[in-house]
């Protein structure tokens, strides 16, 4: 089964994201922040998808996308924010530092999906 | 409150003769709960009042009748909706069209039951994206539907942020929209490829340029297999002869119409006209210059 990673400090939204996935056919990791990540990724194998929130205490989401795109371990790893954030220069930003998709809050299961589906990772 | 079986039946026939949409009595919920903001809407007390008010004068040129049939359309759509269809328009149907067309340098899609508009604009985005060489050609990215006020929304081109979530690739987004508040706008140079006008596929058509593309997908499913017929008989006359059709996700022309072939394309597929009757070119022939293909294109 395909594994994916949920990053988001709000355990709701982990707990949402996880279930969606899942029904998408993936075995989830969650993770509180981009450290907290960081540290699972050390010790898991590489997850196929790896979604990200942004505004996280300790190491927030962007923070975590630039350090992971700078280990070529997960230069293939699909990396798609989800977040508040709703302005262009974020989504630019997002994208420059190497997100291969962007999601804005609120999500719904077929948001996720169809996003999934435009990279090749639609439900599975 | 219930609707009556009286008033179900009546409201189903005239859903039926103003749009060709079947409402089989299994959906009297869907049309309570669509009619009765309608109902708000006019003033009325109840959806028994709105359809005494349509039966006064039942046609869908009246204010009422017309609120009541867009209100039993079903809008959803989203931008690059299945993928499929767009990856084959970018990897077959366009490049076919650009060898096979040589001097002739027009290009013409419908988008047929165009909702809000994404799957025109998604069309124009791919042509935007992936064809530099037509920016000398003339394209137009005809979008056709029976509701005005979708068709209100094609031509205007703006999208809320739950919209521009579904299916619109991210770098897409930031290529070609701007925000405006809390919506999204996509810019003049997609909206200038679009044009969207009224057009109910079960009535009589307006003149329309002949087509190398339509995509008709996600609303022969709502009607009756005769009148699936009829539009797809129009349809292939419509087409220039080995033009594409693509179907939504659970249609077909199997059973419906003899005159297309089904062609797969990578690991999908779309519909061929095989010619057959046409009707007379409505756009007059363009000057013969001859098509050069830019250096370093991929075909
Ligand atoms: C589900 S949407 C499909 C939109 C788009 N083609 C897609 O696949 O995403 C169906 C559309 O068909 C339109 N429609 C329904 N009956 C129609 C008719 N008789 N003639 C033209 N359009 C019609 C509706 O107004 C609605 O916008």
């Amino acid at each position: 089964m395909a594994l994916a990673m949920v990053i988001d400090d709000s355990s709701a939204t982990r707990m949402i994201l996880a279930r969606i996935l899942g029904e998408l056919g993936y075995t989830v990791e969650k993770a509180e922040n981009g450290a907290d990540a960081l540290h699972k990724l050390s010790k898991m194998s590489r997850p196929e998808l790896i979604l990200i929130d942004w505004n996280m205490p300790v190491m927030n989401g962007y923070e975590f996308l630039v350090k992971a795109r700078s280990m070529p371990e997960y230069d293939n790893v699909t990396m798609m924010m989800v977040t508040t954030e709703t302005e262009i220069e974020q989504v630019l930003k997002a994208l420059e530092a190497g997100a291969n998709e962007y999601v804005m809050k609120p999500f719904t299961k077929d948001i996720i999906d169809e996003k999934l589906s435009l990279l090749g990772l639609g439900a599975r | 409150m219930a609707l009556s079986a009286n008033d179900f039946t009546f409201l189903a026939n005239f859903v039926k003769n103003s749009t060709a949409i079947v409402l089989t009595p299994d959906k009297d919920y869907l049309v309570e709960s669509r009619l009765n903001p309608v109902a708000r809407r006019v003033g009325v007390a109840s959806i028994t009042d709105l359809v005494s008010k349509l039966r006064a004068n039942p046609t869908i040129n009246s204010e009422v009748g017309s609120m009541v049939a867009e209100a039993m359309t079903t809008n959803e759509t989203y931008f690059f909706r299945d993928v499929k269809p767009f990856d084959v328009l970018k990897s077959e149907l366009i490049p076919k069209i650009i060898e096979r067309k040589g001097a002739d340098r027009t290009l013409n899609i419908w988008s047929a039951a165009c909702s809000s508009g994404q799957e025109a604009y998604s069309i124009a985005m791919v042509i935007k994206e992936h064809f530099p060489m037509l920016s000398s050609w003339r394209i137009r990215i005809v979008g056709t539907d029976i509701s005005r006020a979708m068709v209100e929304r094609t031509k205007e081109g703006i999208f809320s942020q739950i919209e521009i979530n579904r299916g619109l690739p991210a770098p897409l987004l930031v290529k070609y929209f701007t925000k405006a508040g809390s919506e999204w706008k996509i810019k003049s140079d997609l909206t200038s490829m679009v044009e969207a006008s009224v057009m109910n596929l079960a009535g009589n058509w307006p003149m329309l340029p002949r087509m190398d593309i339509v995509f008709l997908r996600n609303v022969l499913i709502y009607f009756d297999l005769q009148t699936k017929r009829a539009i797809l008989e129009k349809v292939n006359k419509v087409l220039v002869p080995g033009g594409a059709l693509l179907l939504g996700g659970s249609e077909t022309t199997m059973n419906v119409s003899n005159d297309f072939d089904r062609i797969t394309s990578g690991n999908t597929f779309y519909y061929r006209s095989k010619g057959g009757p046409q009707l007379p070119p409505s756009t007059p022939p363009v000057s013969r210059v001859p098509y050069v293909a830019p250096r370093g294109n991929a075909f």
